[in-house]
């Protein structure tokens, strides 16, 4: 399943997304078998190291849930999303994440910052509740200083009100 | 409400000028937007022999002081200075006898002398104001300085001239700390930077490994205290220019951010995200516990002291946006002060104590400000993103910065003064965003 096909309401939002496609979810190479199941004993799927950001973002829905301008709920799809989060972070207990929380550039430096603490904890709260230990999970704001869409245009902005679930790889 | 206008330049004269200089005929006032400026020559200034300083000859100094001081009053918008370039030279005796004839096209004279023994020694430089009209001399200063800060001396003659015919408190001798931008969007490289209030000087502090944003000068210039992304975490460190090192302001496994210096130095004011809620806290600047200001589930964020220390206006989403509010320093009796259409950010108190500067969002950004009561509020700019006014320390003068739109948009550091009719930007190596200007020089 495409993530960004779920993730995204608008297919113009698809379209600009695809178009200057340069942050993950990328395009993957095609996934032989299905990365959700726990079975997995090898190292590697298919060249995909087991636990690895890429294993992460290839078996989950999306590595980001997003929100609405100055909100930091996780709405029905976001759910679905982290649901699927968790689910990876199960099959895999010895992996840490970083959540982080992101704001698009139409409000303040320091409210952004605040705004991203509230959304990157929200989407871990979210894990949480789905019995991801909470010792597993870091977060950090990035305000409006990390754009993953470059634009200014609600296209652009309603991709940069995120939360990214980032795997702590060492 | 303080309104700042241009004055309307006159020269008419009352006897009693001369006797009460404070009270001098020529001045600029604020109470017309459209009046014309003042127009003022600002000739070389000579030296009665050329010598070599490590900073240039005297010569070279002359011209060079002449220009900073012409530019200083020219981005206050009060003035319209002339010179040094396409001015008749004037000689030493001159500076202290005018040739009023030469000058008859305007209405005020700037004149100085540029001293030195040579080498490393202090050079002095003098500073004359003179009312051409009245052929009266309105003030003179001299000040003594190593050749390297021949710029200080220039804006300390600026700031004689400004304070004398404004009856204001000067401000161009000062300094601004800000962040130096470069690289893409998505990838923005933030430095520490730091530069003279018209952007000579110019030093970076940090190396861009890490981000930094909304540094903010000591009282006492001393330090910085600042935001760094080091080691992947959100946290506020005071730099120490003096030494170069850097020490956390409280440690806390929770993100800090947006710190602000109380008026006395004494403490910092910051805000700290625990579980994702947001309040404002102040701590020592020396350390120890912090004190917790507010406690709302909301959004509680920035904050800027009144001149006095007793109150403190911080920014709260509470009511279901940004909205402006004002508290006493121990964070009781918390009023909403701003009440108008939009929402109001980075609330910053004027040193005067009159007014507080703000982002006003409604769409766009723009720098505006109000009474601290919320009233009469103005909005004094017009860009896409007009963001974080910062005071100059007359509280006369505002920079903030300007961000452009789009992929290839950026943020510059800009300048307007409280009739809104005087902007310019300010010149920076790179491009720069979250300035904050430092106290006056003693």
């Amino acid at each position: 399943m495409n993530a960004l096909s779920r993730s995204l309401l608008m297919a113009t939002a698809v379209i600009s997304l695809v178009a200057c496609a340069k942050k993950p979810p990328k395009e993957l190479p095609p996934a032989p078998v299905d990365n959700t199941m726990p079975a997995d004993t090898g190292a590697t799927t298919g060249g995909v190291v087991k636990g690895s950001q890429e294993d992460f973002v290839a078996s989950v829905q999306s590595d980001r849930i997003l929100f609405g301008t100055d909100k930091f709920d996780v709405d029905a799809q976001s759910q679905g999303i982290l649901q699927s989060q968790a689910q990876w972070l199960q099959a895999n207990p010895n992996i840490r994440v970083t959540i982080e929380g992101h704001a698009d550039e139409r409000g303040t430096r320091d409210y952004n910052l605040a705004l991203g603490e509230k959304r990157a904890n929200s989407a871990k709260n979210f894990l949480a509740s789905l019995g991801i230990d909470s010792s597993r999970m870091t977060t950090i704001s990035y305000g409006k200083e990390r754009p993953a869409a470059l634009g200014s245009d609600e296209s652009a902005w309603a991709q940069n009100r995120r939360a990214v679930t980032v795997t702590v790889q060492y | 409400m303080i309104h700042w206008k241009k004055l309307a330049t006159t020269t008419a004269l009352t006897l009693a000028a001369f006797a009460t200089p404070a009270m001098a005929q020529l001045s600029v006032d604020v109470t017309d937007e459209s009046a014309s400026s003042l127009k003022i020559a600002v000739p070389v200034l000579p030296t009665q022999q050329s010598v070599q300083t490590p900073a240039g000859t005297t010569d070279e100094l002359g011209r060079k002081i002449a220009e900073v001081i012409a530019s200083d009053l020219k981005g206050s918008g009060l003035f319209e200075p002339s010179g040094p370039g396409g001015l008749p030279g004037v000689t030493v005796p001159e500076v202290t006898f005018p040739s009023y004839d030469k000058w008859s096209s305007y209405e005020a004279l700037v004149q100085g002398f540029v001293r030195s023994t040579g080498g490393n020694a202090d050079i002095t430089v003098g500073c004359y104001l003179y009312d051409v009209a009245l052929k009266s001399e309105l003030t003179r200063q001299g000040y003594v300085v190593s050749p390297g800060d021949w710029r200080r001396a220039a804006h300390k003659c600026a700031d004689a001239i400004y304070a004398r015919l404004s009856g204001e408190s000067p401000f161009f001798d000062s300094r601004i700390a800000y962040i130096a931008e470069s690289g893409p969007k998505d990838k923005r490289v933030k430095r520490l930077a730091i530069m003279d209030s018209d952007g000579a000087n110019h030093r970076f502090i940090t190396n861009g490994q890490s981000l930094a944003l909304t540094p903010r000068f000591s009282p006492d210039y001393k330090s910085i205290v600042y935001v760094s992304y080091l080691n992947n975490r959100v946290r506020i460190y005071v730099y120490d220019i003096g030494t170069g090192k850097q020490r956390l302001v409280t440690e806390s496994s929770n993100a800090t951010f947006a710190p602000r210096w109380s008026p006395d130095g004494r403490n910092i004011l910051f805000s700290m995200a625990v579980a994702g809620n947001t309040d404002i806290y102040r701590v020592s600047a020396q350390g120890g516990a912090p004190v917790r200001l507010t406690t709302s589930p909301a959004i509680d964020v920035g904050g800027s002291y009144s001149p006095d220390g007793s109150k403190i206006v911080f920014e709260s989403d509470r009511s279901g946006g940004q909205q402006l509010y004002v508290m006493n320093a121990d964070g009781s009796s918390q009023q909403r002060i701003s009440h108008g259409g939009g929402r109001y950010a980075t609330p910053e108190w004027s040193p005067r104590g009159d007014l507080i500067a703000f982002t006003k969002i409604s769409g766009d950004f723009k720098v505006a400000v109000m009474s601290p009561n919320g009233g009469n509020e103005r909005i004094l700019t017009n860009g896409w993103q007009d963001e974080q006014p910062t005071w100059s320390p007359n509280g006369r003068v505002l920079q903030f910065f300007r961000t452009s739109a789009g992929r290839s948009g950026g943020s510059q550091v800009w300048q307007v003064d409280l009739t809104g009719v005087n902007e310019r930007r300010i010149p920076t190596p790179l491009n720069g965003s979250d300035p904050a200007w430092g106290p006056l020089l003693p």
